[in-house]
């Protein structure tokens, strides 16, 4: 029963009952990246700006203007001072009364086109992030439970929140703050050329290096960056471990190798946390050393120009003022960088998981079941030359055929690995058989739709999971419209009134909230009343694993009788005593069914099942 | 004792902001120097960046202006000067506290971790593990980055507005104080608007909080979803929420827009009316051109030390909150090693394990709600293997939990071979005791690490026995690398049965002289459950034992049985015994029902 798992990131948890191809290196699920088309991220960016072209174009005309009014500034002080002054000594107040006026509009100007901007741009970060949220929850909703059992859902979870906000962050902080520089790099250069065309070109060139530099510290950076985020992710994962098994910790004395284990831990963080700061530092040094060369050569060359004649005085003096300004936003470009760098990787990662297309198709033209013959409960299930081998190519199951009539409670019994499991997906149609039909009373189950095939099949593993919120609603999963009424009598059915009427709040107790705790037997009847009040043809049900008190597990197959009556099912039993209310026994051993009958037979016979029952019977003694 | 607090950090300031603060100069004093030298060099640096513009203008109006060759080589090596020491001064003080404070964060996280593997139990029962674990992260890189960035500029930016006011004011008074007038309201404003916009901001993090949440459920529960193909509560909650979410994010946009549009028009305002009045006074004569290019252009290097203020102090606020969050966890108390001294009565003699009058209360319980125990008397004697019985909730796990004390008693004593534990330092007792539990912990280590961490000093053969005694050896055996394969969080994830024959191989490799096993045998099928119990029998034979069983099979392992029951030792004897004599008992192993007894 050991799986090999040679991948460390990879964590197939091999819990019975869990049969797929364990993640071999080559697998994409193994490392953290999905294969998608090359350009996805940049297509999937698209597809979400595109509803918001009006006012990306809006918010991109108001940064424009925004910028021109704040750069004009220092040129209006120039005016002032140069035409200003000696017009004033004329007596015309006209070229100051202008620059007044100027001055008031590029100030209010800018203050209100940055207000709007800011507020147009928010409307279309939040449109998108709405939209991208919407998209990966009804993605992950859609996709089959084959993908959800080989990407784990730690990744997934991680897709829909780090890698969410890391794009938000983008949008909020740097996104903006990048175009600002961008253009007002774009209207100092613009200045500069047009006061004097030498003046432009030089600052231009200044910034090869700079555009060099960038380059170089986006590579080192890249590589400090991900390196930090391996060594903090090691930190917390000591620490998180620590405190989910401080019992055993405390227990066998762990503390204090845990405190050497952690300052390795710590000791390598502190390290390279350091190297990125100093990576940093590095850069701001480097590229202030250029800008400071840069600004020292082309005011020396433009003193040399004006003293040959070559420039004017006052285009000199505006451009040395204009050229600090230019170099001024490298420290936050940087920074901005860094911003942009993870977030196109979490774009990447998101664009991967979108590119996935769910397995099993909904019908373009989907059909009714039939009424239920003479209103019995059950359906009949067949078979039909079905094979079901995994696309990566390992066979599953070979091609069988089964007939499980209306009403028959079928168990399902074989080694981990068998193909029970497998065999339970197929009719609940997690996925498609590789070959043949599964019918359900004639009618193939690609032809339904989601909402009538769930109508007619439902699958149920007992280790329930309970969803935040009231007991009621948990219940109410099974039939959603279902009133307080139909809730109270499916639990009283069960046998799970009494323990629910108990709780501080009755069926209105919020599960998660303290008081709320219900133990792991009770968690089975409320799984089990889901069921009966969803009413379906067809149960399947993966049994649990995990022990029960005598008594609860009496409770428990008190409840599944009750759900199971006139209903076609198949169990998948972990437990023997489960298998002796079937009617009928199938044992698995390496995809085909070797054994077939009804469990005192079988028990009576020489096989496999008679085997096992009465190794189970001498532990019972 | 502010370990009993509820773990969600009030938001509102018990301390003042400065007070709070404080409380971080342990860790930050053996880094002063650096931290006190940076700042002062940052300091030099923006009087480097005050001091350009002057240059600049100085060569231009000067040695260009009247064709000066030499004066204009030596005005551009000034400027290079200034422009190479300005750009050395910045790398210097990010280099002078790079390496610094990453230790002092570094020191911080080692202090929190040890103090938290201290701490005990019931405060770790108390505060999930996320609200330790952001404390170690989140909170403590904002202290870094407060320390190396906040704390810095909050010193140099005020030293700054006020070496640049003086130098306005001295230039020309009317000016200078045309320009002072709106420094005060758009520091109020800001520090207004952070005020305000933490608020938004608290709000959108619980929203975002809540929707993950319900992203995480909805993708835990996939298969119940998809087995009844819908959970339309589950959607609806999700888009009621990402809609929330958005129109919170949209709100903090609006206050954002609000305060740009403050600090781009307030500043430009008065900048723009200094400039007319100051063309006003050059037309005058009564100043010169040259100082009121130099008094704009200062007055424009002073805005950026102007706007960050309030953004600073915000900061400092959140750094004082991250510090009171470190801080509540800091001071939660260490119990002393031994709860209380030795006694006269306190004997040493090989008696086994006996319960005194044992009574427990969880210490955040309301006072005069029932205790869990209530004088439980119970004598399991030297090489006895006695077993637990109980229903759902009877308090086993706790009664279990007190042997090692995990948690100590309310009153009563717990006796080791005659000595109260109570009297033994924690580290005695619970080398002594060895433990498994039901929920079996793995840590990232490889199978023997994880299982060797059971005894002090095991060899080789102590790990094969002892994986023996766990039917684990066939299963280690043909692991990729052996007892050597990690295993845990990081590693190869093993199944809950072989996770529990491990945690068992664990608690018998030390051959502890006391076994404590809660149901160690659930997780495990029909025939291995077989083989476990023949090898654990040989271990048990010659150990004092306390086993919780919930089914007769585990029982089988066991001389006696008691049953808990209402706080109390309700009965004890044979399995046949009770079986027999007690209704209780004949429910919990058979199911069957003669009367109704108390569930």
């Amino acid at each position: 029963m050991t799986t090999t798992v040679p991948e460390k990131h990879e964590q197939a948890a091999p819990e019975p009952g869990d049969e797929h191809i364990p993640g071999a290196a080559s697998d994409p699920f193994a490392q953290d990246t999905l294969p998608a088309p090359r350009d996805a991220s940049r297509t999937l960016l698209f597809s979400l700006l595109r509803p918001h072209r009006a006012r990306v174009a809006l918010g991109a005309a108001l940064l424009l203007t925004q910028q021109a009014a704040v750069q004009a500034v220092p040129l209006l002080v120039a005016y002032a001072i140069d035409s200003g002054v000696p017009a004033v000594r004329d007596d015309d107040h006209g070229p100051l009364v202008a620059v007044a006026v100027a001055y008031l509009v590029c100030a209010l100007g800018a203050g209100l086109l940055q207000y709007t901007f800011i507020r147009v741009a928010a409307r279309i970060n939040q449109s998108i992030l709405l939209e991208l949220r919407g998209r990966i929850y009804r993605h992950a909703q859609a996709l089959s439970l084959d993908f959800h059992d080989r990407y784990t859902s730690g990744r997934l979870i991680s897709r829909s929140t780090s890698d969410v906000q890391s794009l938000r962050e983008l949008l909020n902080e740097g996104l903006q703050e990048m175009l600002i520089i961008l253009v007002s790099i774009v209207y100092i250069g613009g200045l500069l050329f047009y006061l004097d065309v030498g003046l432009g070109g030089a600052a231009l060139l200044s910034f090869i290096p700079l555009y060099l530099l960038v380059r170089n510290y986006r590579r080192r950076s890249a590589r400090r960056f991900s390196e930090r985020s391996s060594a903090i992710a090691a930190v917390i994962v000591k620490f998180s471990e620590t405190l989910n098994g401080i019992r055993p910790v405390k227990a066998f004395r762990r503390e204090r190798a845990n405190d050497a284990a952690f300052d390795r831990l710590n000791a390598r963080h502190e390290r390279v946390n350091g190297d990125t700061i100093l990576e940093m530092a590095r850069f701001v040094t480097i590229s202030r050393l250029i800008a400071s060369f840069a600004t020292a050569g082309i005011v020396l060359w433009g003193a040399h120009r004006v003293t040959s004649g070559d420039m004017e005085l006052g285009a000199l003096a505006a451009g040395a003022l204009y050229i600090r300004r230019l170099y001024d936003p490298l420290d936050r470009f940087a920074m901005i960088l860094n911003n942009y760098q993870s977030a196109v990787a979490s774009l990447d990662k998101i664009s991967g998981l979108l590119s996935q297309r769910p397995d099993v198709p909904e019908p373009e033209r989907p059909v009714e079941l039939p009424p239920r013959a003479d209103g019995r409960p059950g359906r009949e299930v067949v078979f039909d030359r079905v094979r079901f081998a995994y696309r990566t190519g390992g066979e599953v199951l070979p091609t069988f055929d089964l007939t499980i009539p209306a009403g028959q409670t079928t168990a399902l019994v074989g080694a981990t690995g068998a193909g029970k499991s497998t065999l339970a997906k197929l009719l609940a149609r997690f996925y498609d058989p590789t070959e043949g039909r599964v019918l359900l009373d004639g009618t193939d189950l690609r032809e339904l739709s989601t909402a009538e095939l769930r109508r007619g099949v439902v699958m149920v593993t007992q280790e329930a999971f309970l969803f935040s919120g009231t007991v009621a609603e948990n219940i109410a999963i099974g039939k959603p419209d279902a009133t307080p009424d139909e809730i109270e009598r499916a639990a009283k059915a069960i046998g799970a009134h009494d323990f629910i009427a108990s709780l501080p709040d009755g069926y209105e107790t919020d599960v998660r909230k303290r008081g709320g705790r219900i133990s792991a037997g009770q968690r089975q009847l409320v799984a089990f009343a889901r069921v009966l009040l969803a009413d379906p043809a067809v149960v399947l049900l993966d049994e649990a694993t995990s022990s029960l008190d005598i008594p609860g597990e009496k409770a428990v197959q008190e409840a599944m009788e009750t759900v199971l009556r006139g209903r076609t099912a198949v169990l998948i039993a972990h437990r023997l005593s489960t298998v002796e209310i079937a009617d009928r026994v199938l044992v698995m051993e390496s995809g085909r069914l070797v054994e077939d009958g009804p469990p005192a037979e079988l028990i009576a016979g020489t096989g496999r099942f008679s085997d096992l029952h009465r190794a189970w019977r001498d532990s019972l003694a | 004792m502010s370990a009993s607090a509820d773990p969600p950090a009030s938001p509102a300031r018990k301390r003042s902001v400065v007070r709070s603060l404080l409380r971080l100069w342990p860790y930050v004093r053996p880094v002063r120097a650096r931290v006190f030298g940076a700042a002062g060099v940052a300091v030099v640096a923006a009087s480097m960046s005050l001091v350009m513009p002057l240059v600049l203008k100085w060569i231009v109006d000067g040695p260009v202006a009247e064709g000066d060759t030499a004066g204009v080589w030596l005005g551009g090596g000034v400027l290079l000067l200034v422009g190479v020491l300005e750009a050395l001064l910045f790398g210097l003080r990010r280099w002078l506290v790079a390496r610094p404070l990453a230790g002092v964060e570094a020191g911080m996280r080692a202090a929190l971790y040890r103090h938290v593997q201290r701490l005990p139990v019931t405060f770790h029962d108390r505060w999930p593990t996320g609200q330790l674990l952001s404390r170690g992260t989140g909170d403590l890189q904002l202290l870094r980055m407060f320390l190396a960035f906040g704390l810095t500029f909050l010193i140099v930016n005020s030293a700054t507005i006020l070496i640049g006011f003086g130098v306005l004011v001295a230039q020309d008074w009317l000016l200078g104080l045309v320009l002072i007038v709106p420094v005060i309201p758009l520091i109020g404003m800001c520090w207004l608007f952070e005020v305000k916009f933490s608020v938004v901001a608290r709000r959108a993090q619980d929203q975002m909080g809540d929707l993950t949440t319900v992203v995480e459920e909805s993708i835990l529960g996939i298969r119940v979803i998809k087995g009844f193909g819908r959970h339309r509560s589950q959607a609806r909650a999700f888009r009621a929420l990402s809609r929330e979410l958005m129109d919170t994010e949209i709100h903090k946009a609006r206050l954002l827009a609000a305060i740009w549009l403050v600090i781009l028009a307030l500043p430009e305002l008065f900048l723009g009316v200094a400039l007319v009045l100051g063309v006003g006074q050059v037309a005058d004569g009564t100043l010169t051109a040259g100082t009121l290019v130099a008094f704009m252009t200062t007055a424009m290097a002073l805005r950026w030390p102007v706007e960050s203020i309030g953004f600073l102090l915000a900061l400092c606020n959140e750094a004082a909150t991250a510090t009171d969050r470190f801080f509540e966890v800091m001071d939660g108390k260490v119990p002393p090693e031994t709860a209380r001294e030795k006694g006269p009565d306190d004997g040493d003699a090989p008696d086994g394990l006996v319960f005194e009058n044992v009574v427990f209360r969880f210490p955040d319980a309301p006072p005069d709600s029932p205790p869990v125990l209530d004088g439980v008397d119970l004598h399991i004697r030297p090489g006895e293997t006695l077993a637990l019985v109980g229903g759902t909730g009877s308090g086993k796990t706790t009664l279990i939990g007190l042997v090692p004390r995990l948690h100590e008693v309310t009153s009563g004593r717990i006796l080791l071979d005659g000595t109260d534990i109570a009297t033994l330092p924690r580290r005695e007792v619970r080398a002594r005791v060895a433990l498994a539990f039901e929920e079996p912990t793995l840590f990232s280590a490889s199978v023997e690490e994880n299982v060797l961490m059971g005894a002090d000093d095991a060899g080789p053969g102590d790990l094969d026995r002892a994986l023996r005694v766990g039917q684990a050896d066939g299963f280690v055996a043909a692991l990729p690398q052996g007892p050597l394969t990690e295993v845990g969080e990081q590693g190869l994830s093993l199944s809950g049965g072989q996770r529990q024959r491990l945690a068992l191989a664990r608690a018998v490799v030390g051959r502890p002289g006391f076994l404590v096993l809660d149901d160690p045998l659930s997780a495990l099928d029909v025939h291995t459950e077989a083989r476990v119990e023949a090898a654990l029998r040989e271990v048990l034979a010659d150990t004092t034992a306390l086993v919780i069983a919930h089914r007769p099979s585990t029982v089988q392992l066991a001389d006696r049985v008691a049953l808990l029951s209402g706080g109390r030792i309700a009965a004890v004897g044979t399995h046949a015994e009770l079986l027999h004599s007690n209704d209780e008992y004949r429910h919990l192993m058979t199911g069957e029902r003669t009367e109704v007894p108390a569930s």
